[in-house]
Parts: structure tokens; C-alpha cells; sequence
């Protein structure tokens, strides 16, 4: 029997997978949170001491449904109405495949394009993740009474706007998908922004993305930017161990001791963009060629001993799929490894509208550095920190710009 | 099923003038093709022919008119449509047809049915 941190995980698991299902059967999101959240409250309690059910999932289901039922009877009677009597019935014994599906709905319902990005992360947090009203707040960093009103009104505008609870056609799919992506992967940037002394539930937020994302590439192990988005999140967080040094402060890429990379993440990150990348090797999912690129510098042994030809070619293909100056920055820091600083200078002159992204002025400073510019260097790194930067990311500027010959 | 209204924001021109012939033949268009869902809806004049209407001091106050649109935006209120839609989605597939749509925009709300 599990116990510990593997018995909350199920119990975690299997309560949203009933929240999803009972979504379907009552067609209220919020009715199934409340009674979902109410079972597994209760399994929390009863399983340590009374051992696991036979069939976790139907205990769940059966005590969330009482309790849904109890609800829609209390609100009828304050309404002065005639309950009906609805039992919800048989969904305890519901195949597999309806619990996938229940599962993608609710996925695509919190992801919906109609909902604003930030209530879908929230969204997410909250129903897909079971996470507290109160811990998806500490973790966005937001005042818990503005979370739970933009919760309440995500909530409610999925029920008053009509937005369908069910998973988009064929045709859709691909935009729609994309849009999961993006929210999962905006919850893992929150998660992996945080940096040291962060709270807790504020770090975690990246595991979570790994699990959400864990959980769509098994509800579509066909879909490449499923696979792709969990291959990429995976490589990341591989990194965990190396990013920060003793006193909290950011390792570069460069420097981070890679004997302390999570080996077991990179070769199933490694795996999946190989998966990823052959379902459709005519146009690659971009997910899947961020995780390529990822993965160049997982598998290289060291910063110098980087395959740098394979990693500009990566960047070639995600620029052929969107021409972006981000990426065209990212992609002018690996060729100043191969070719050197002034090449890699002159690619990042050339990148125009910029000037107010403050890595486009670091990374000029940079590399002006290593070309021997101290004064133009200095100017540069004065321009990046004054575009507000994150606390640990000014002081390394800092100390980059103090390194600079007088 | 639920209904839901689509507002829309376009040039503030008065629709009726013969330049505009090009503009009303895509709406008839979308009009016929749209037919099973659309429920109504009209055109409206410029917002030249506004008047807002406010009663100050409450209810049965003095009745205060001001010319011109409640909002004064880039794009104005042109027109609407009333829909009988499935979902949503179904609404937003309809709405994304609507000349206005790459011709300005296009706002679908729910109707509050009371009673339903």
C-alpha cells in the first residue's frame, strides 16, 4: 500500500481525474471542484487509516458525487426549487478511454483561447493541478483575494459564455494544443524564475509544469508538441542542481558543474525529441526543436566541447518556422562560440527592435567584452541593467561589468 | 440553446452611402450563409447620430442629453447580430465570418435569459 508522498500523489491523481468526469456529468466546473476537493479532503483522512480502497477512483467518484448531489439539493432549496433528483449515475465504472477523455476536456477547457492567459495558468494550477486557491497565489505572486476572484471569474465565464467541455476537432487541434503548451510552459518559467530564497510553492511550480505536461504527452503520446513541450521542460529542469551556486546566485550555462545534471531527465528528455522530431519531419513542431536544442548542450560533455554547428542549425529550423528576434539573439550567442565575437556582433546589430529588451543590450555587452570594447561594453551593461532585470540577474550583471578592464 | 450577440466595431461611416455597395454585398453574403444561426440584427448609423441619455439625480430626475456616442473609440459600434449557437466556439467560428472581423472587430457576448 502507499503511504506518504506516494499516497497523497494518488489520492492528488485520481481526485482530478474525478473533478474532470464529474465536470462532464454535472456540466459545472465549479460544482465538481467543490465536491472533488471535498473527497479527496476526506481520502486524505480515511485512507492512512483505514487502507487504500480496492478501486481508488470509484471511492473518490462516489463520495465526490454524494457530495455534488448534496450541493445542488442545499442551492435548490435556497432557491426555493424542486431538486432534481439527478444521481449522476454509473460513471464509476466508466472505461478508460472516458477518463482520458474527461481529463482532455478539462485540459482544454482551462486553456481555452477565450480565457485570458493568466486566468488559464491559473486554471491550470488550480483544477489540473489541485493546487490550493491559496498556493497558486503564493506561487504567481498575487494577493490570494485577487486569485480567487480571477479563478471565480474564469470560472464563470466558461459557464456564461458557453465555452464547450470537450476536446477541439481534428482541425483545431493544432492551434489548440499550442495554446496548452504555452500555458504549461508559462507556469514552468514562473517556477524556474524564481531563484534562490523563493517560497517553496513557488519553486515547485516548475515540477508541476513537468507533471501537466507529463500528463498531456500521455493523453496524446501521438502529438509532437506534447512530446516535444515535456522533452524541453524536462531537459530544463535536468539543469535544477547546477543553476544556482551556494549563495543562490545563477550559474550561466557555461560554468554550471554538469556532473550535477539530472541524467536520468536528459535521457528521457533526449528520448522524447527523438519521438517528437520524427512524427513530422517535414515541418518540426517548435516545442520539439527548442528540446533539440536543449539537448545539444545536455549531451555535451562540456561548454567548449558543445556540437555549436548543430546547435545554429536548430536555431536555422526554429527560425524557419518563426522568424523571431528573440531566437535570432539566441541564435547570434552560439555563433559567437564557433565563429567568435565579431561575427557574432555583427549578427546582433543587425537584429532590429530590440533596444528595450534588456538580454539584447546584455549580450552585446558580452560579447563587446570579449572583443576587447570595455567602454562600449560598459555602456551596454548599464543600458541592460537600467531595463529592470530580476534581482540575481542584476547582480551578475554587476559583477560581469566590474570585471571589465579600467 | 444559448443565444449570444455579436457587436460590431467598424468605421464609423454611414453604411447606407453607394461606396460602401462592396461592403453590404459581403454582408448579405455572410447574412445568407449564416442564415440557420442569426436570429436579427441591424445595421445602425454613424455615431454622429448618437444621443446619450442620462437622468440626473436618480430616477424621474431631469433628463440630460449629450450628442454622441457613449464612448468615443477608434472603431464604433456599427451593428449587431443576434446568434443561436451551440457553444462558444460555435459562436466564435460565426462571428470570425463577419466582414468586421478583419475589418475592424468584433465583440460576441452572452444573452442572460431570464427565467431559462
Amino acid at each position: 500500500m502507499p503511504t506518504g508522498d506516494a499516497l497523497a500523489r494518488l489520492i492528488r491523481e485520481e481526485g482530478t481525474r474525478v473533478l474532470a468526469t464529474l465536470a462532464r456529468v454535472t456540466g459545472s466546473i465549479d460544482l465538481a471542484e467543490d465536491a472533488a476537493q471535498d473527497a479527496v479532503v476526506r481520502a486524505l483522512e480515511t485512507w492512512p487509516r483505514d487502507g487504500v480502497p480496492d478501486n481508488p477512483r470509484a471511492w473518490l467518484l462516489v463520495t465526490a458525487r454524494r457530495r455534488a448531489v448534496d450541493i445542488i439539493r442545499r442551492e435548490a432549496r435556497r432557491a426555493g426549487k424542486e431538486a432534481e433528483a439527478t444521481m449522476f449515475a454509473g460513471a464509476e465504472s466508466d472505461p478508460p478511454e472516458v477518463v482520458r477523455d474527461d481529463l482532455l476536456r478539462l485540459v482544454f477547457t482551462c486553456c481555452h483561447p477565450a480565457l485570458s492567459l493568466e486566468a488559464q495558468v491559473a486554471l491550470a494550477l488550480r483544477t489540473l493541478g489541485g493546487l490550493s486557491t491559496a498556493e497558486v497565489a503564493r506561487g504567481l505572486l498575487v494577493p490570494e483575494a485577487t486569485m480567487a476572484k480571477r479563478l471565480t471569474r474564469a470560472k464563470q465565464k466558461i459557464a456564461q459564455a458557453g465555452i464547450p467541455y470537450r476536446v477541439p476537432p481534428a482541425d483545431q487541434l493544432p492551434a489548440r494544443l499550442t495554446g496548452v503548451a504555452t500555458t504549461i510552459y508559462l507556469i514552468f518559467n514562473e517556477g524556474y524564475a524564481a531563484g534562490a530564497g523563493a517560497d517553496l510553492v513557488r519553486v515547485a511550480l516548475t515540477a508541476e509544469a513537468v507533471r501537466l505536461a507529463r500528463l498531456l504527452a500521455e493523453l496524446m503520446p501521438d502529438e509532437p508538441t506534447a512530446l516535444g513541450l515535456l522533452a524541453l521542460l524536462l531537459l530544463h529542469d535536468a539543469r535544477r542542481g547546477a543553476r544556482l551556486d551556494g549563495s543562490g546566485a545563477q550559474v550561466l550555462l557555461a560554468d554550471q558543474d554538469r556532473a550535477r545534471w539530472d541524467q536520468e531527465a536528459i535521457k528521457e528528455g533526449v528520448e522524447l525529441v527523438g519521438r517528437a522530431l520524427r512524427r513530422t519531419p517535414d515541418r518540426p513542431d517548435g516545442y520539439a526543436v527548442q528540446a533539440a536544442i536543449a539537448a545539444c548542450h545536455a549531451l555535451a560533455p562540456s561548454y567548449a566541447e558543445t556540437n555549436w554547428d548543430a546547435v545554429i542549425s536548430w536555431y536555422d529550423v526554429l527560425l524557419a518556422l518563426r522568424d523571431n528576434p528573440v531566437v535570432r539573439l539566441n541564435r547570434a550567442v552560439a555563433v559567437a562560440e564557433r565563429d567568435g565575437a565579431p561575427a557574432a556582433l555583427a549578427l546582433v546589430d543587425g537584429i532590429g527592435g530590440l533596444d528595450s529588451y534588456p538580454w539584447w543590450h546584455a549580450t552585446r555587452a558580452e560579447l563587446l567584452h570579449r572583443d576587447g570594447q570595455p567602454d562600449a561594453a560598459k555602456a551596454a551593461y548599464e543600458r541592460a541593467i537600467a531595463l529592470g532585470l530580476s534581482e540575481p540577474q542584476v547582480a551578475h550583471l554587476r559583477r560581469r561589468l566590474a570585471d571589465l578592464p579600467r | 440553446m444559448p443565444k449570444y450577440v455579436a457587436l460590431i466595431y467598424s468605421a464609423d461611416v454611414d453604411w447606407s452611402q453607394p461606396e460602401f455597395a462592396e461592403v453590404t454585398k459581403d454582408y448579405s453574403e455572410f447574412g445568407e450563409a449564416a442564415a440557420a444561426v442569426l436570429r436579427g440584427g441591424q445595421v445602425l448609423y454613424p455615431t454622429t447620430s448618437a444621443t446619450t441619455v442620462r437622468v440626473s439625480g436618480g430616477k424621474g430626475g431631469d433628463v440630460v442629453t449629450t450628442d454622441g456616442p457613449y464612448a468615443e473609440t477608434k472603431e464604433a459600434l456599427t451593428g449587431f447580430y443576434i446568434m443561436e449557437c451551440a457553444d462558444l466556439d460555435e459562436a466564435v467560428a460565426v462571428a470570425a465570418k463577419i466582414p468586421a472581423a478583419w475589418d475592424g472587430a468584433v465583440e460576441v457576448r452572452p444573452v442572460l435569459e431570464f427565467g431559462a
